[in-house]
């Protein structure tokens, strides 16, 4: 650039007008690659706006005929125009429900058994093979579930339970097939796990030293280092952590329809069949019989949605709200 | 831990009373903790192990290759095919976006930007498979491949975008002042020298984000799965046959004749997914140290 400009004044006027040229060239540049950057960003944010106007519009005809009443409503019969999602909303409920319970304890026990007992060299093993169960897709897992946990959970695991605590009604009496509420939430359990794992062991890592070295002096067991002072430390982060993987459990369409038999009724007993909104979806959409049967299943995509929206929302605000230092990562 | 150096041969060798309840609550819970992480690497390993046992003896050149009913190729294409549609579509939406938040807009738009990136990847996909088939199934009254392709797109859009972004903004501050010391203009800079030194890290990102989308089910299911399995086909503008909803079919059904295919097809598709994204993640992990220390 230099060069240019001491060649500048043994030719007047031309290199005033290449080096303006530049300038121009370069703002216009600047322009245009600013004006495709905002164009994009412009589209990514569109599109969650069309996605969630295109699934309200398609719900409209079933929302205007059933009004809020289908939140509740449990009746599921297509062949004759009624349609509510309260069976739906049970099962979503209950399996991400179960699958939260299962997953939450053992996933937050992995993140710190991925911080503070592994090895360094296991832990850089474990850690990715862990993250390695999100990575299975949900048809190939749902797949194993229909064909190797059902009939394990049928011979096995459900003649236990109902033998053993068969006074509770939850562990009622086993059905034929295994698909079942039950079985569903044993796969959503293992779809939840690495998604918590992995918040929490970066949580965990971001705790000061110092505090747990302190308590440690102090005489504190590991045990009471986690209890008193990583858990409270990075409660809110767990929380947040919990609310996505559920946020996950609920949405998960493919491998629930698999594995959970599609029941069409509210029960308390957990291995009979179920369904859920999700489920239903990836179940009759594609065969869908009447246009009132599309809008219904829209509309339980509009449940779904505002329902995911609320819990994304609520982790990444409990996530900023309570997070000290810069905790939280995503 | 260690006891004291001299023992006290009068003393008590091994807590008792409160300090020994506390030391068996810790012991107890670190085995709990490590009960844990041997579930869940004993769940990988049984899917794993089972994918592996019942696909292996199904798979052979002629069930790669040839088409059905020998062997599954139009599948195997057609779901490589889709993804690469899928990728072409959401890569330069998604490093543009990601251009945006690292170069372009101040603190509060990105914060804005990457909430909705984060809302979109939380969205289910069901429900993009349902956006998808309303908006382009139903406009065109055909099923199409192209519409899964949107669809998986909306998917892999925020996972490129935040991988890229956070790739971006790793990219050494005295690079960008060097450029501008030198007079570049803006737009050179960033095409010039902050992606070059990002691409190993914006790559890496949307090759895991392919894998993320190669084994999405739903959004096909809704907008290519009435396609014929013989057909040999990359054209996006048709139902292009694919491994998730083949193998989605074949559990619906309960028809056990078709397992073995189901298993060997899975058996593939969990290999390519599994490999390229524990090798995109090394490669990842690597980039970015490269980069925060240079």
């Amino acid at each position: 650039m230099s060069a240019s400009a001491s060649a500048a004044p043994q030719v007047p006027g031309q290199g005033a007008r290449a080096s303006l040229l530049r300038k121009r060239g370069d703002q216009l540049g600047d322009r245009a690659l600013l004006g495709i950057c905002l164009l994009a960003a412009l589209l990514a944010a569109g599109t969650i706006f069309l996605v969630g106007y295109e699934i309200v519009h398609g719900a409209m005809p079933a929302i205007n005929r059933f009004g809020l009443g289908f939140v509740t409503d449990t009746t599921w019969q297509p062949n004759f125009g009624r349609f509510g999602a309260g069976v739906l909303l049970f099962g979503t409920a209950v399996t991400s429900g179960i699958a939260l319970l299962l997953a939450g304890p053992i996933a937050v026990a992995i993140g710190l058994f991925l911080t503070l007992l592994a090895p360094k060299s296991m832990g850089a093993v474990i850690g990715p093979l862990v993250e390695l169960l999100a990575a299975i897709p949900s048809v190939i897992l749902g797949f194993w579930g229909l064909a190797v946990l059902a009939p394990f959970v049928q011979e096995h695991v459900e003649p236990t339970l109902h033998d053993k605590l068969g006074f509770i009604p939850l562990f009622g009496e086993p059905q034929t097939t295994g698909l079942s509420v039950f079985t569903a939430s044993l796969i959503l359990t293992i779809m939840v796990i690495p998604i918590i794992a992995s918040i929490t062991r970066d949580l965990f890592r971001s705790v000061p030293s110092e505090l747990q070295d302190g308590a440690a002096a102090l005489g504190a067991t590991r045990w009471e280092v986690v209890r008193g002072i990583i858990l409270p430390t990075t409660s809110s982060g767990v929380i947040a952590a919990c609310i996505l993987g559920l946020g996950r459990a609920l949405g998960e369409a493919i491998a629930v329809s698999q594995v959970i038999g599609a029941g069409s009724e509210i029960k308390a007993n957990l291995f009979a069949p179920g369904s859920t909104l999700a489920a239903q979806i990836a179940l009759q959409f594609p065969g869908a019989l009447t246009e009132l049967h599309k809008s219904a299943l829209f509309y339980c995509a509009v449940i779904l949605l505002v329902i995911g929206l609320i819990a994304n929302l609520l982790a990444g605000w409990i996530g900023r709200r309570f997070s000290y230092s810069g905790a939280m990562s995503w | 831990v260690s006891g004291p150096l001299i023992p006290d041969p009068t003393g008590p060798l091994t807590p008792s009373g409160n300090l020994r309840r506390r030391q068996v609550l810790s012991r107890a819970a670190e085995g709990a903790a490590t009960t844990a992480a041997v579930i869940a690497l004993a769940a990988l390993a049984l899917v794993l192990w089972t994918v592996v046992s019942h696909g292996a003896p199904v798979i052979n050149f002629d069930f790669l290759f040839k088409g059905y009913p020998e062997g599954v190729g139009p599948m195997l294409l057609g779901t490589v095919a889709i993804s690469v549609y899928a990728t072409l579509i959401a890569m330069p939406i998604g490093v543009l976006v990601a251009l945006y938040i690292s170069e372009y807009s101040g603190a509060k738009g990105a914060g804005a930007l990457k909430l909705i990136l984060d809302l979109l990847n939380g969205l289910p996909s069901i429900i993009l498979g349902l956006f998808a088939f309303v908006f382009i199934v139903e406009a065109q009254k055909k099923q199409t491949a192209f519409a899964g392709c949107v669809a998986l797109a909306i998917i892999e859009l925020p996972l490129i975008a935040r991988g890229s972004q956070e790739v971006l903004q790793l990219v050494p501050k005295h690079l960008r002042e060097a450029s501008d010391a030198l007079g570049v203009a803006r737009w050179r800079t960033v095409l010039t020298v902050v992606l070059p030194t990002a691409l190993g890290g914006i790559v890496t990102s949307t090759v895991l984000a392919v894998a993320r989308a190669a084994g999405e089910t739903a959004p096909l299911i809704l907008t290519t799965s009435s396609f014929d399995p013989q057909n040999f086909s990359i054209n996006p503008f048709e139902a292009l046959p694919n491994v998730p909803t083949w193998i989605f079919k074949v559990s619906e059904e309960g028809n056990v004749e078709g397992f073995n295919e189901a298993w060997g097809m899975a058996l593939v598709l969990v290999t390519i997914i599994l490999v390229t994204s524990l090798g995109a993640r090394a490669l990842l992990a690597r980039s970015k140290r490269k980069l925060s220390s240079s």
